[in-house]
This record gives structure tokens, sequence and C-alpha cells, in this order.
């Protein structure tokens, strides 16, 4: 006999809902289906608030599954940036699944912010995402899976980069600053960067990333998925054309394949941004003479403008003397 | 450069230009020049000081703009009631316009490019 299907999800759905021990934390709707895990609203019963809960899939507890959970739980404690989620707690289900509990997120996907925005207010906050996946690089992590679904716009402009399960820790020495960093449960090489294991999203992966080559996986690889999300959010139809062509040049060279011709960090994809939005050239790309007046012109209007309302009307007064 | 230092040099320089004017404007100014010059240098350098004060308090620039326009034309308005005494000639929008379309300019350059007051705690 089968059921149907309506009735076999809602068994499935049922079967996952995690059920804590302890009694903390009241699970209520899902919020949020990332590659490890499911994302819940919950209620936080002892500091009386909303929090969100991050539990393995039922499908997936087997020995690889939970320790990288626990990983991404310790990796995304250790990375205390405001545009990154504060991990509240951490620990195991009464079936065995392993969870933990982060700040419950409350805006829009990156997709939605971008769909309304201005160019200026989209390279501002990619501004911000720059400076959160440089402060990672900086910590020794890497991402690995960025793209505009893990990437949260706050009801304040504020900037979340979210799903740190596939991160991958390239050196410890910085986490260490500041008091003991624990034990050496982040691996720098887990399983799931064994040579040939592919790990990302098509689209948003860097070349090395794609073919399985984890020893050239370096912050150059989320600068190639910064480079895509910008295309992404700026490349689309209808707002292709209005994308000055610097902009181009400068997601251009982040995708390059060869991860030696992209820009060696976040932080100076960030730079030409911000050269862009200063209205200076840019280092990706050669401006054209009519570009470079066009770029003066903007950066300079508002004088340019009064100096010739000066001259305009000194040329009034000469000519229309005597008359 | 703070603001109201900007607000001075600018307004000194451009006050001096505005007052070389005169030769091509109004040719049979000539013999007053110097006079001419010293007396727009002099009320650039005030408004222009008075004008970054401003810029220094107002941080904004729309009206840090609209502010240079209005103390730069009550500052040449008296200059713009008087009369030139060898001509017997007033001068009056030739000066009231051009001098109000440079704090136009002073007042954006120097909320623009003006350092701002050094908060001290």
């Amino acid at each position: 006999m089968t059921l149907p299907r309506e009735i076999s999800e809602h068994l499935r759905r049922v079967l996952s809902r995690p059920e804590p021990t302890g009694g903390r934390y009241e699970i209520r709707e899902p919020v949020g289906q990332g590659g490890m895990g499911t994302v819940y609203r919950a209620y936080d019963r002892e500091l009386e608030r909303e929090v969100a809960l991050k539990v393995l899939r039922p499908d997936l507890v087997d020995a690889e599954a939970a320790p990288r959970l626990e990983r991404e739980a310790r990796i995304l404690a250790r990375l205390e940036h405001p545009g990154i989620v504060p991990v509240h707690d951490a620990g195991t289900l009464s079936d065995g699944r392993v969870f933990y509990v982060m700040k419950l997120v409350r805006g829009e996907r990156l997709e939605e912010f971008a769909s309304r925005a201005t160019l200026t207010e989209i390279l501002r906050l990619f501004l911000r995402i720059c400076e959160t996946i440089g402060f990672a690089h900086a910590r020794g992590v890497v991402h690995r899976d960025l793209k505009p679904s893990n990437i949260m716009v706050g009801a304040f402009g504020e900037v979340l980069v979210l799903d740190w399960g596939i991160a991958r820790i390239l050196k410890e020495p910085e986490l260490q600053e500041g008091g003991p960093t624990g034990t050496g449960a982040v691996d720098g090489t887990p399983a799931d960067t064994a040579p040939g294991t592919i790990l990302g999203t098509p689209g948003f992966m860097a070349p090395e990333q794609a073919e399985g080559l984890p020893h050239l996986v370096d912050a150059r690889t989320d600068v190639f998925a910064l480079g895509a999300i910008l295309r992404s959010l700026l490349g689309q139809e209808g707002r292709k054309k209005d994308t000055p062509r610097p902009v181009a040049s400068i997601w251009r060279r982040a995708l390059v394949p060869d991860p030696a011709g992209r820009y060696p960090s976040a932080d100076s994809l960030a730079e030409d941004v911000a050269r862009f939005l200063d209205g200076e050239p840019v280092q990706a790309h050669r401006e054209s003479l009519g570009e470079r007046a066009g770029r003066i012109f903007r950066k300079y209007q508002t004088a340019i403008i009064l100096v010739l309302t000066y001259l305009v009307i000194r040329f009034l007064f000469l000519a229309t003397r005597g008359l | 450069m703070n603001k109201p230092l900007l607000g001075l040099v600018l307004g000194g320089a451009l006050g001096a230009l505005d007052g070389l004017t005169a030769l091509v404007s109004a040719p049979e100014t000539k013999p007053q020049i110097m006079g001419i010059i010293a007396g727009s240098t002099g009320k650039g350098l005030i408004a222009g000081v008075l004008i970054g004060l401003i810029a220094r308090k107002v941080n904004n620039l729309t009206a840090s703009i609209v502010l240079g326009f209005v103390v730069a034309a009550v500052i040449a308005l008296p200059f713009a009631l008087g009369v030139d005494p060898a001509t017997g000639k007033r001068y009056f929008w030739e000066i009231m316009i051009p001098g109000s379309i440079v704090g136009l300019i002073v007042g954006y350059a120097t909320q623009k490019f003006g350092q701002p007051a050094v908060q001290r705690i």
C-alpha cells in the first residue's frame, strides 16, 4: 500500500522535527534549509527570546555529517563579527542529532534587497559582504559556499553571511588571540576537503573548487564567489545595461579562472569597489578618455556646474553691456 | 585644511579673480582696478571665513551652498549699493550676482573638501 504524497510529506516533516531534551527550546516552524541541516524558529524558554536552531537533517545522520555541523558551530563561535550570526548554544538531541542555536536573523535575502535597490546601495552592501569575508579570511576561514541565498540583509541594512557548513580552516594562529581556543577539533583538512570531493554551488564555485582541488582553495576561492554574486545582482536582464563598465570589469577580474589573475583578497576587491563609489579609477578597468572625462564630471559635477554658472553670468554681463 | 581656513583662502582667491574680471566687464573702471581687487578680495576673505565657520556647524552640503550664497550676497550688498565716484555708475547686479555665485562655490568647496572639526573628548 502506498500512502498519498501529502500524508507521506507530513509524516516526513513530523519525524524530522527535532525534540530537544531538557525543554529549553520550544521548536516552531522551519525557516530555512541548508545543505546539511534544517533551521527552525525556536523559543528559548530560559532567556525568553526567539532563536534559530539548526539541526542535522535526519537523512544525513552519519559519521561525517555530525562532526561537520559541530565544526560549523565552532567556526561561527570563533568568528565574532557583526556580519556573522553569533552562536548561543550547541548540543545533541535525544535522537542523536547534533544541533546548534544561533541568533534568529530577521531580514530579507540579498536578491530581494537587490531587486529594488539602486546600484550604489547594492555596491555599498557588497562592500560590507567583502568586509565580513575579509574578516573570516584574516581568521583563516574560507567560506566556500558564498551565494546570494546565503546572505541576508537586516532591517537596518546590516549584512549577515550565513551557512558556514562547508567552510574550510586554512590556518589557526589568529584564532588563538584573546584566550584559549579549545581543542584541535576544528580540523584543517576535514574529510569533505579530500581531493576529488566537490562541495559548493554551481555558478558560484571557483574552478579549483569545482574540480575538487582542495590544495588550491584559499581566500581567492571566495573572491571568485564574491565576483559571481556581484555579477548575479547587477548582471541580470533589465539591469545589465545600467551597469557601468568599470563595475563589470571588477566582477570579471574576480571571476578569472586562474586564481593568480583574481584579486588576491576580499579586501582588495572591496577597495576597487570603493574606488568606483568614490569616483576614482578602478584597478580592474582601463578607462577611455571619454570615460575618464565622464567620471571626473560626475565626481565634481556640482563644482563644475557652479563655476560654469559663474562664467555664464559674467559672459552675459559682457554680452549685454551697452544694450 | 579646516573649513574656515579653506573658506578664507578660496574666498580671497575667488574674490581677487572676481575683482579682476572688472577689467573685461567694465573697462572704464581700469583706473580704480587696484581698489576694486582689494575690496573684492577683502569681501571674499570675510565671506569665505564666515561660510567656512557655517560649514563646520551645519555639516550639510545643500545647506552650506545655500548659506554660502546668502552670506556672500549680504556682504556684497553694501558694495553693490555704492556708486563708482569716477564714472558715477552703480554696478548693482554686476557685483551682486557674481559675488553671490562665488559664495555658492565657497559654500560647496568648504563642505566638500574642508576637514571637519576635531572632536575633543
